[in-house]
């Protein structure tokens, strides 16, 4: 299925792009978008672990179960205001 | 109101926002840009921001506290992009019967924006180096915010 992916801030910074759209297994999770991202060479390193998930607009659970059309955001620690 | 706007805020008319024949007190927060971070010199900030998402977190916050407070009008205006030293980033005004609730709501707001709002800064330091703010933090647990 499609997922729409969005990353900002330090996450885009460390994977090297902001918007991409990316092919998921059926039954994926919010949490499997995070891993595939960081990739064999684990891109965000210890960062990953402080980083936060958006499924359309909404935080969500690692374990929210994505459906084709999903944009999935990474949020790293906010720092507006 | 919320909003997210490319240019300096015009603090005045955010405050206009908020009055109305009711209103016993206003209360004004104004987030300006500081020329220290952690001991070093700071030359400007630039925010971004994951926009329908901020918007979306913004007017829940704002619900939150019209629900905890009784209030008659809410604002909040953040700017994004580059925002130099002494300017303001943030603004927010909070207008109620009573002097209390008013502060109180707006400290409420600002405290909440901090933690949920999806804005970040990047500070252009004195040095020449550009670094993301935020420090790293334990991971909180991922549940999803109740409506």
């Amino acid at each position: 299925m499609k997922i729409r992916v969005r990353l900002f801030s330090v996450a885009k910074e460390l994977a090297g792009f902001s918007e991409r759209e990316i092919e998921m297994p059926d039954s994926s999770q919010a949490r499997d978008v995070l891993r595939m991202l960081d990739g064999v060479d684990h891109c965000f390193g210890d960062w990953s672990k402080a980083f936060r998930l958006a499924v359309n607009q909404e935080y969500v659970s690692e374990s929210h179960p994505l459906k084709t059309g999903d944009e999935v955001a990474v949020i790293p620690p906010v720092s507006g205001g | 109101m919320v909003r997210l706007i490319n240019s300096p805020i015009g603090t005045q008319e955010v405050v206009e926002s908020v009055r109305t024949p009711e209103s016993g007190g206003i209360d004004v927060f104004i987030g300006t840009t500081r020329n220290q971070s952690r001991g070093r010199g700071v030359s400007a900030l630039e925010y971004e921001a994951y926009e329908p998402m901020a918007l979306k977190i913004m007017e829940l916050i704002e619900r939150e506290a019209c629900d905890r407070w009784p209030l008659q009008r809410v604002s909040i205006v953040h700017r994004l992009g580059r925002v130099e030293v002494g300017e303001a980033s943030i603004v927010i005004a909070v207008s109620s019967a009573h002097r209390k609730e008013a502060f109180e709501a707006c400290r409420f707001l600002i405290d909440r924006l901090k933690q949920d709002v999806p804005i970040w800064k990047r500070e252009y330091l004195a040095d020449g180096t550009v670094e993301w703010s935020g420090e790293h933090r334990e991971r909180v647990p991922l549940t999803k915010r109740e409506e």
